[in-house]
């Protein structure tokens, strides 16, 4: 016994029990312990994800096919615009780790200036996020067809033929027989796709919300194929169908007088790119990362005013700043994965 | 204020003007490393996207993308979130009981989602 106690035991070795484990802040670790949860929570999400795609195969939209777009410009860009969205994260990633850096050196105007960019940064990926969102919901101008046989298509062209004009054939409670209708007086692509998807469409005949029916005058669409995203009696999963056979299955199915033939952009129950719950995943997902975002913004706001009013340099350190940065590469990271399994891959 | 009993770890994470230049450098190196990773991922979906590569040439894309964002993580994990700096036991907690339940979470989706996708396929 007595030889027990002699025994010398390192101090490196022994715990005190006043020292942590981790050598880390109370708050800091409890972060980490926050993070790893959060973590969890996006994870399930993306596996429910992954389980619903992998289930779906074929049918489970193409990204560059889905988000080609960028805002004020007509035409094809592939990735282009959430390419622009991550490198933003990253770099108010980078603006964020350099005001921890800045924190660690005691530099109070060096943490707000770094800070003041990630809150920038931020508040612009939430704004391209919304853009994205809009995009997503109002859709394209060909939307999503169900052709004769059953199967459905999504649409693609080189151009949509400009709708030029609507001649009013029998008087509604608003427009008078034999008025030309035009973009001044009510937008006609709207009108357009509402009536399609409404099944108000037939043989060229347009009904307009007041009752009115009026002929629709419309250019030719360029260079339109559709691909098989269902297959149905005739036509095979993924097959391209072309030329005149295209144009002519897809005006049938938006002529046909019955509803739904054409969906277009997407909502919870139907949406133009896929089965439906890629759209309920969308949002769900992008919307909880953009959830975060916006905290995270908040946060940084918050911990920005105590770096003015300087709380943080009279206490002797930054670790505020620090903790928030964890919060705020955390929302990054998630981004790297979301960018990877909905757009890429 | 100051206390005995309790260590503030957070005044040990001061460094000087020297070494703060050596971090700096090393933060826009990974910025650079993360915006190239991008650059490739995107060139890459514009140049051989899904709809034009089929079977095992997609099949190694897809391998690629994934490998590339997982190096993505590690370093916004390791370096950003300092996580490489903190002490050994600290990084195995945060990191393997997570990794541990993800692999597992991702062997049943992939279980799972065939067995129903084959039985959505042949009964519905």
């Amino acid at each position: 016994m007595a030889g027990h106690a002699s025994e010398h035991i390192d101090s490196a070795n022994a715990w005190g029990g006043k020292e942590s484990p981790f050598r880390v802040s109370y708050g800091k670790l409890m972060m980490w312990f926050f993070l790893v949860s959060d973590a969890l929570t996006f994870g399930g999400f993306l596996i429910a994800y992954g389980f619903s795609r992998h289930a779906h195969q074929g049918e489970w939209p193409i990204g560059e096919e889905t988000f080609h777009s960028l805002p004020f410009l007509e035409g094809n860009y592939p990735l282009m615009y959430v390419a622009f969205m991550t490198f933003l994260l990253i770099i108010s990633s980078v603006t964020m780790v350099l005001s921890v850096e800045a924190g660690h050196r005691m530099d109070k105007k060096g943490v707000i200036k770094w800070l003041v960019a990630t809150v920038i940064g931020g508040i612009i990926f939430v704004g391209s996020q919304a853009w994205e969102w809009s995009h997503f919901i109002h859709g394209s101008k060909f939307g999503k067809v169900e052709l004769a046989d059953g199967s459905k298509a999504v649409v693609h062209a080189e151009q949509f033929g400009e709708i030029q004009n609507f001649t009013v054939q029998t008087a509604g409670h608003h427009y008078k027989a034999g008025q030309v209708l035009t973009n001044k007086d009510l937008d006609l692509l709207h009108e357009f796709q509402h009536a399609v998807e409404a099944g108000h469409v037939k043989d060229k005949m347009i009904t307009l919300h007041d009752g009115s029916v009026a002929k629709i005058a419309k250019s030719n669409d360029v260079g339109m194929y559709l691909v098989v995203k269902e297959a149905g009696s005739k036509y095979e999963l993924r097959q391209h169908i072309e030329g005149a056979e295209a144009t002519k299955l897809y005006y049938d199915a938006a002529y046909s007088g019955e509803a739904k033939r054409i969906v277009y952009g997407a909502n919870m129950e139907r949406n133009e790119y896929g089965p439906r719950q890629y759209a309920n995943y969308f949002f769900f997902i992008t919307g909880f990362h953009g959830f975060h975002v916006s905290i995270g913004i908040l946060i940084n706001i918050i911990v920005l005013i105590g770096c003015i009013k300087g709380t943080y340099h009279a206490r002797g350190h930054y670790e505020m700043v620090e903790k928030a940065g964890l919060y705020w590469h955390f929302v990054d990271l998630v981004w790297v994965f979301v960018f990877t399994f909905f757009y890429l891959v | 204020m100051e206390r005995d009993d309790v260590i503030e770890y957070s005044l040990h994470t001061h460094h000087s003007e020297e070494e703060g230049k050596k971090i700096r450098k090393k933060i826009y190196f990974v910025t650079f490393l993360l915006s190239a990773i991008t650059a490739v991922e995107v060139v890459i979906g514009i140049l051989w996207g899904r709809s034009t590569v089929h079977g095992f040439w997609w099949e190694t894309i897809k391998w690629f993308y994934i490998a590339l964002t997982i190096v993505k993580a590690a370093y916004i994990v390791l370096v950003f979130m300092h996580l490489g700096d903190e002490r050994k036991n600290l990084k195995l907690m945060i990191l393997v009981p997570y990794l541990v339940f993800m692999l597992y979470l991702i062997f049943i989706l992939l279980k799972e989602a065939n067995a129903v996708g084959s039985v959505w396929a042949t009964h519905v």
